[in-house]
């Protein structure tokens, strides 16, 4: 079996963004970027699929400018064997990357896909489940554990109500959560060997699919900031404002 | 204008996140219907009937839908959305998992997590954890969308004469996924998600016998247990416990942080909250910045000394 994983080029979850004076977005340049963590789980869960013989060969996707390459490198460095970069200049949204993922599992006919359940930076959690449904395939989102079987796989899902568990047919779409594993880091010996893997390149506009944004992002602010309260000496103190001047007890 | 709002329940009951969602549809205008899915949900439809602002409640009651799994109910969904302008459902586990399935078979892109309506194509929702807030506009003809539901106050009222109820025949099984089971913590506290009250833990608890002293403030406020990712990780409780940017977002009157540090992604879970307040031993933790009550020192000290003072004040 072909697993497909797909890794998006985010700025890091340590970093504190700033939204831009002109309102237009958050700045980005000069910031750390870091493959979306969950984009992370994504990865390592092919290589663990791999290392007990269930799948064969592991794909690292990812769309997007030049830089995205970095995020494909990290991918081959823990353990993926090539690298596809859908190059594009354009703003992608989620609609428009399930169809150009469409696009590249149609080509290497993958049997499984894992994506993270979202990106840190918008927030969207939408990619994978598009992706099921254009491929006509099952969907296993937020996954904490994931059991490879013949034709079908059983998974285990984070819910609100705690941990559901679905069986889905294979071929499928998977989108991590959490606690599904802890990601490896990558060795030094495997970065070096990850710099000879091939990455192939796809202009995004050749695949034919409209990719413009249905969304048009009007403006970015910042959100009502918080003001630090006070502080209080005693559980007594805490118990007497909460019910005198908060009113909440 | 109309919007079909799909009802999240467990064919018993309503989700009480449904009365939010209604309200961001009522903010919308227009008219506004409810879809049920369900398997022998008939009094999770009579509830939803009632449902303040509600023309038709549309029904598909059949054994295949008993877990709404979306690879079943996203095709029904599909057959409806030509009548409406806006499809709606809470963006909580159940609404992300199944909109956007519906959103790529109408060729649509989603709008997540919307936390305000300024027109009936622009929406403003949270991006990067919440440190900013984006304006967005549509320019699909159909709008799907999830709603943050902390964001929008519950429907409240009960219509004077209860919807017209609508039967759907069912779709038929996609036989692509099959439901095995569910594990959930019992508890009678209230969903933590709708909760007034919000006690939360961290990584500081340290077992997960010591949840118990945060338990026993939340009962008596009448509140719900959280907790930080760092004490989902360790074990000291259920992922359904985690409030944050990925786990569960929650705005109460009063949010309890006991022994959180207060990472960016936490926050971006609570800090929403009317009040907040913070017991942590280090006076630098970053959620004493967004705290409107700090309190510093030994939580094994506090929480039970808290205890006493809660008594007492209730005792009065």
């Amino acid at each position: 079996m072909k697993a497909i994983v797909a890794v998006k080029r985010v700025v890091d979850f340590n970093v504190r963004v700033h939204v831009k004076a002109d309102g237009s977005g958050v700045e980005t340049a000069n910031v750390k970027m870091s493959m979306n963590p969950f984009d992370e789980i994504a990865v390592e869960e092919a290589i663990r699929l791999k290392e007990s013989g269930q799948i064969e060969e592991i794909i690292a996707v990812s769309l997007g400018s030049a830089q995205c390459q970095e995020t494909i490198r990290t991918a081959l460095a823990m353990g993926a064997d090539r690298g596809i970069h859908v190059q594009s200049n354009a703003e992608l949204q989620p609609l428009a990357v399930a169809k150009l993922l469409k696009v590249i599992i149609d080509r290497e006919n993958a049997d499984l896909v894992i994506l993270g359940k979202q990106a840190i930076d918008d927030d969207s959690n939408q990619t994978g489940q598009m992706l099921a449904a254009l491929l006509g395939w099952s969907q296993a989102t937020f996954a904490s554990k994931i059991v490879i079987g013949d034709r079908s796989a059983d998974v285990t899902r984070e819910v609100d109500d705690g941990l559901e568990t679905i069986r889905v047919k294979l071929p499928s779409v998977f989108t991590t959560d959490l606690r599904l594993n802890e990601p490896r880091y990558a060795s030094l010996p495997n970065i070096m060997k990850a710099k000879k893997k091939m990455i192939d390149v796809i202009d995004a506009a050749e695949t034919g699919i409209d990719v413009a944004p249905r969304l048009a992002t009007l403006k970015v602010i910042d959100p009502p900031r918080r003001q630090a309260g006070v502080r209080v000496a005693s559980a007594a103190e805490l118990v007497e404002k909460l019910h005198i001047e908060a009113k909440v007890i | 204008m109309s919007c079909l709002v799909i009802v999240e329940h467990n064919n018993a009951n309503l989700k009480s996140v449904t009365l939010n969602t209604v309200a961001a549809a009522t903010a919308i205008g227009g008219d506004i219907d409810l879809l049920v899915v369900g398997a022998g949900c008939a009094s999770a439809v009579d509830i939803a009937a009632k449902i303040s602002g509600v023309s038709k409640v549309l029904v598909a009651d059949s054994e295949e839908y008993a877990h709404q799994l979306p690879e079943d109910v996203a095709p029904l969904v599909v057959r409806l959305a030509d009548a409406y302008s806006h499809i709606l459902a809470p963006a909580d586990t159940f609404g992300k998992n199944l909109m956007p399935r519906i959103a790529a078979f109408m060729d649509v892109q989603q709008i997540s997590d919307i936390s305000a309506v300024i027109s009936d194509d622009t929406f403003e929702r949270p991006v990067y954890a919440g440190n900013a807030i984006a304006t967005v506009c549509s320019s699909d003809t159909l709008k799907i969308i999830t709603v943050r539901t902390t964001a929008f106050g519950a429907v409240e009222g009960e219509n004077a004469i209860a919807a017209e109820i609508v039967a759907l025949p069912a779709a038929g099984e996609s036989g692509l996924s099959e439901f095995l089971g569910t594990e959930s913590s019992v508890t009678e506290r209230p969903d933590l998600a709708a909760a007034k009250v919000v006690v939360s833990g961290g990584r500081a608890l340290a077992s997960s016998e010591n949840f118990t002293l945060l338990e026993r403030i939340a009962d008596l406020l009448g509140g719900a247990v959280g907790a930080s990712r760092a004490a989902v990780d360790a074990g000291y409780v259920p992922n359904e416990f985690q409030v944050g940017q990925t786990g569960k977002i929650v705005a109460p009157q009063l949010y309890i942080a006991v022994g959180i540090s207060g990472a960016i992604q936490h926050l971006a879970g609570m800090k929403d909250s009317k009040v907040i307040v913070a017991i942590n031993k280090d006076e630098e933790a970053p959620i004493f910045q967004i705290a409107d009550y700090g309190l510093v020192g030994d939580l094994f000290e506090i929480v039970p000394e808290l205890e006493r003072e809660l008594q007492n004040l209730l005792a009065q």
